[in-house]
Parts: structure tokens; C-alpha cells; sequence
């Protein structure tokens, strides 16, 4: 089970309270109808399915109930940060330098939930990552 | 290729089993190739054996990145059947019902089909109009399947709890008697060895890495990781991985990748006689020849390419299990895998050419697609050869998430997905 960090609560809570929303960043219409053919299927149907990173939509059905985004590499399914919905699609160049394998996953249970930024918080102890 | 017989293996047995020839060779891989299958699972293989015996191709390599069949062919829980709702669906299951039955003698290969029969329950007022629904448009399809009352779901299925009492009491099942079980190794196996035994080669360990195309758009060959190989026509048959496959060549599918998880148990004496599902509690359920239960959970909820599954999922259809035979709550679960199946918005298949010339595409089966592994073989190989698709896979096109001609199993919901 994923362990999944809500922007919202600001507390690491498990994948159970949460539903997937699908892929983030993917625009709808303004005018639906006025579309294409080719691209409501872009919007509709086609999509990325990246091996690596992707930026996927979270809902924290039973928390806060708001939608926001994360960040998460598919092949580890490692979380690299979550963010408010509306909030600009991160850097990933820039990510990768920030976050530690450690950033939001596998941390001690003493030091779940503690309200400061990831990065401020004390470093993991050994033997955890 | 020596025949296995009954005579082989007496010979055999005098001789201290010495003289059994490898099941396929393994070549260096040529330089071009007439086609080239990417991804040696069941349908890939199935492909290339097709390909050489009913349309002559047999300058065919399957390539692998890992070893043959290893994938989610080597993963699922082998259940086979034929009842799906559209017409479409019930075309191409049901062509492979049609060839499980005389695979083993085709490929010389016991592929262990058994027509054990697959009972799905009905929990709820829903559950019997949605299986009733099933029952008659397969009528129309000429594909069996029945309905049982309570008590006759018992009596086919022993172990069944058909109590008032139960949390989701059964209230009636759909039974299609030609459904059933085989080995889904000795499947790729059999394929494997029918197909080199005409020319096909399996090349393992050998990844691909990009595919090539000339100045007009089309096929060139495939990079892997043993160098180019050529060839005009290239079908992608990578499952989970079809996506990136596909993006190699600068084509964006309508698929997601998810992980599938199942389980099997200690090993007891028979005492499942057929294969049970029910799709509102979600669990299903047979009994492998070798006497472990075999257990299909639901997919995660996330994309990954992981391999592995949370363990909630399987905690999940594991109480459902407990709920319809409670004989087996204290049975031990031996192991539990995951595999990452490719699924499409309708829940349907792609078999088809894409907008690439040269390049064809068999996913999106989600998860149930060992079942299909004959058929889906044997009409790929006739869109390759023929470069159109043979009629019973010709609307299961990419182009179907364009035009709105969807084959939307998805709300029909054979099977939970």
C-alpha cells in the first residue's frame, strides 16, 4: 500500500483513503463541442502510461475529499512530491536534485505527519531507505 | 521436431531419458526478417506459429526481453471462457474456445485444456438481470451458457456456501460448460516449440529498444539490445508494455498500465471441480491440477510497471473467498504475484494495424487475456500476413476511441475489471 502525502492536510495518510483520479495536466475545452474528433480522443481516451514519471491526480476521497496532483516514478511507485490542484506541472530536472529516495516514503513512524516541509525535517534514520 | 507419443516416451524411458531434443532452438538473430513478433508471451508466440502454418510466413523472429513466457502468460490464472456480451467479444473469445479444444493435438502439446466448466454468481437482483442478459444474448451468439438456481451451483460446486445467511447470498449463477482451465505454461511452451519447429526464430533476452523508420513512414526494423534487425512488418505484442513499445515508433495509445495480482494455496486434494467468479464480491477461483487453489484479486488503482501489488488488494478478494466457501478459512496461502496488465477505456482488445505502415498492434487485454491466447494468435496473424484484419478482429482497431464504435465490455461487465 502506498503511503500518500496530501497537500491539503499536509499528513502522509494510506493509499486507502485515497482514490486515483487518472493522468494530470490534461486539459478540457472550453467549448467541448466545438472539438475535433481527433482531439476529444486525445483528451478522452489517449494517454501518456509512462514507465517513469508520472503526474497523476489523487482525490483524498476520505479526508479532506479536495483533488490534487503528485508526482510519482511507476516503476518504483515511489511518490517525488505531491501539490495543490492549480498549482504549474513541476520541473522534474529540478525535482530529481530535492528529493532523496527517502522524500515521502518509508520514513519512521515517529516521524510521520510531522508538520514541516520535507525538506526541513531531520534526515531519516539509517537502514530505513 | 521429434513427435511426443506415448511410443517416444517408452523409448525414452528405456533409454534413461537421453534423447529428448531441446523444445526450440535458440538462434543468433539474422539480420532481417520477414516479420518480427515483439514480446514471446502466449499470443505473441501463438502469432508467429499462425503466421508459418496457415499463411506460410516462416522467416519470423519473436524476440523477448526476458525469457519466453515469462510475463503475464506465466502470471494469470488460466481461466477460459467465451461468454461476453457484445457480438464482437463473443466472436473472438469464442474463435479461441474453438481452437482450445484440439490445441493439444495441433501443437503436439499437452496444453492441459480442461472444460471444467465456469459457474459466475449472482448475489443481488442486478446480478441476475446482468448474467440473464449474458445468457441470452450468448444464445444468439451460439455460445452455451446457463442458469443454475442456488442449489444447482451446489451441487456443480460442493464447497459453495449457498446459505440465506451469508453477507452476499447466492442467489443464482450463469454456468458455461466449455469454459474451463489449461496450463498457461506448457501454452507458451507448445506454441514456442510448434512455431521453431517450422522456422520460427525465438530470440530471448533480447530487448528492443527503438523502432526504425524509413523517410516514407514506414517499418524499417526494430533496435534492440543485440544490435538492428530488419524487417517490413513488426507487431507489438508486449502487453503492459505496450505503450512503450508503441511510443518508439511515435504512436500514443489508449492504454494504462495497471498491476494485476493473484495467489495460489497450499496444495489439497481436489475439491474444486470447475472455476467460480463472482463479479459483485469480486473474487474468482479454480483449482490447478497440482491441487493449489488459484486466485485472481482485482488491479491496483494506480499506474505502475512495478510488478507488484498492495497487499490490501489481495486482502480484499481474500475475504471474499472466505465469504463464498468458508471451508477455506483456514487454508494457507503459499504465494501471491503481480503482473502489469495494459487496459483500454472499453475494456476491449486492439488487434489491428496502426497509422504506421508495417506496424500492427495486439493489446489491451486487460485482465483476461490468457483466454483469448489461440484466437487472438491466429487472427493477428492473418492482419500481418494479409496486411487487413481477418473479420473477427476487424472492430478491434485503435481508430474505434476516434470514430465512438466502442465494444464497451466495460459496462457490460463479464467480468470485473
Amino acid at each position: 500500500m502506498l503511503l500518500i502525502r496530501c497537500p491539503y492536510c499536509e499528513e502522509e495518510r494510506p493509499e486507502l483513503e485515497f482514490r486515483n483520479a487518472g493522468e494530470a495536466h490534461i486539459a478540457r475545452a472550453a467549448d467541448i463541442a466545438a472539438v475535433s474528433d481527433e482531439d476529444f480522443e486525445k483528451f478522452f481516451f489517449i494517454r501518456s502510461n509512462p514507465k517513469g514519471i508520472i503526474y497523476e491526480r489523487w482525490r483524498h476521497i476520505h479526508g479532506c475529499a479536495r483533488f490534487f496532483n503528485a508526482v510519482r516514478d511507476t516503476v518504483t511507485d515511489k511518490f517525488v512530491m505531491t501539490y495543490k490542484a492549480g498549482e504549474p506541472k513541476p520541473d522534474i530536472s529540478k525535482l530529481k536534485k530535492e528529493s532523496g529516495p527517502a522524500a515521502y516514503a518509508n520514513r519512521p513512524p515517529d516521524q510521520l505527519n510531522v508538520k514541516k516541509p520535507a525538506a526541513k525535517r531531520a534526515p531519516a534514520s539509517k537502514g530505513d531507505a | 521436431m521429434r513427435k511426443y507419443s506415448v511410443f517416444a516416451l517408452a523409448r525414452e524411458a528405456m533409454r534413461g531419458h537421453k534423447g529428448w531434443d531441446e523444445q526450440w532452438s535458440s538462434p543468433e538473430p539474422r539480420a532481417e526478417y520477414d516479420v518480427i513478433i515483439v514480446g514471446a508471451g502466449g499470443h505473441g508466440l501463438a502469432t508467429a506459429y499462425y503466421l508459418a502454418k496457415e499463411h506460410g510466413i516462416t522467416n519470423v523472429a519473436v524476440l523477448e526481453k526476458g525469457w519466453l513466457g515469462g510475463g503475464n502468460t506465466g502470471r494469470n490464472t488460466t481461466i477460459i471462457r467465451s461468454n461476453y456480451l457484445y457480438d464482437e467479444s463473443a466472436g473472438i473469445y469464442d474463435h479461441a474456445v474453438k481452437l482450445w479444444d484440439g490445441l493439444s493435438q495441433d501443437l503436439n502439446y499437452n496444453v492441459m485444456y480442461s472444460a471444467r466448466g465456469v459457474m459466475m454468481l449472482a448475489h443481488n437482483v442486478h446480478d441476475v438481470q446482468v448474467l440473464k442478459r449474458h445468457i441470452h444474448a450468448n444464445r444468439l451468439n451460439g455460445i452455451d451458457n446457463e442458469w443454475l438456481s442456488p442449489e444447482q451451483a451446489k451441487e456443480f460446486c460442493p464447497p459453495l456456501n449457498i446459505s440465506k445467511d451469508a453477507r452476499y447470498p447466492v442467489v443464482g449463477a450463469s454456468l458455461q460448460r466449455r469454459g474451463g482451465t489449461a496450463r498457461h505454461d506448457a501454452v507458451a511452451w507448445g506454441y514456442a516449440r510448434a512455431a521453431s519447429a517450422r522456422g520460427v526464430d525465438i530470440i530471448q533476452n533480447c530487448e528492443v529498444t527503438g523502432i526504425k523508420r524509413a523517410p516514407n513512414g514506414a517499418v524499417m526494423g526494430v533496435e534492440t539490445s543485440r544490435g538492428f534487425i530488419g524487417a517490413k512488418k513488426v507487431g507489438v505484442v508486449a502487453a503492459g508494455h505496450t505503450s512503450v513499445l508503441m511510443d518508439m515508433a511515435g504512436v500514443r495509445m489508449p492504454l494504462e498500465s495497471y498491476p494485476l495480482q493473484a495467489l495460489v494455496s497450499e496444495p489439497v486434494k481436489p475439491v474444486v471441480p470447475c472455476v467460480v467468479m463472482s463479479n459483485t464480491v469480486h473474487a474468482y477461483i479454480s483449482q490447478s491440477d497440482k491441487g493449489e487453489l488459484v486466485i485472481g484479486a482485482g488491479t491496483d488503482q494506480y499506474i505502475s510497471y512495478s510488478q507488484t501489488g498492495g497487499l490490501h488488494i489481495l486482502n480484499h478478494t481474500l475475504d471474499a473467498i472466505c465469504e463464498m466457501f468458508p471451508i477455506f478459512t483456514r487454508m494457507k496461502m503459499l504465494r501471491s504475484w503481480g503482473g502489469i496488465v495494459d487496459v483500454t477505456p472499453d475494456r476491449s482488445p486492439i488487434l489491428a494495424k496502426t497509422p504506421v505502415q508495417g506496424l500492427y498492434v495486439n493489446c489491451g487485454w486487460g485482465t483476461g487475456g490468457f483466454k483469448a491466447t489461440p484466437g487472438s494468435g491466429n487472427v493477428f496473424a492473418h492482419t500481418i500476413a494479409r496486411d487487413e484484419p481477418h473479420p473477427i478482429n476487424a472492430p478491434f482497431t485503435i481508430e474505434r476511441f476516434r470514430t465512438g464504435r466502442l465494444i464497451d465490455e466495460a459496462a457490460a461487465a463479464a467480468v470485473a475489471h
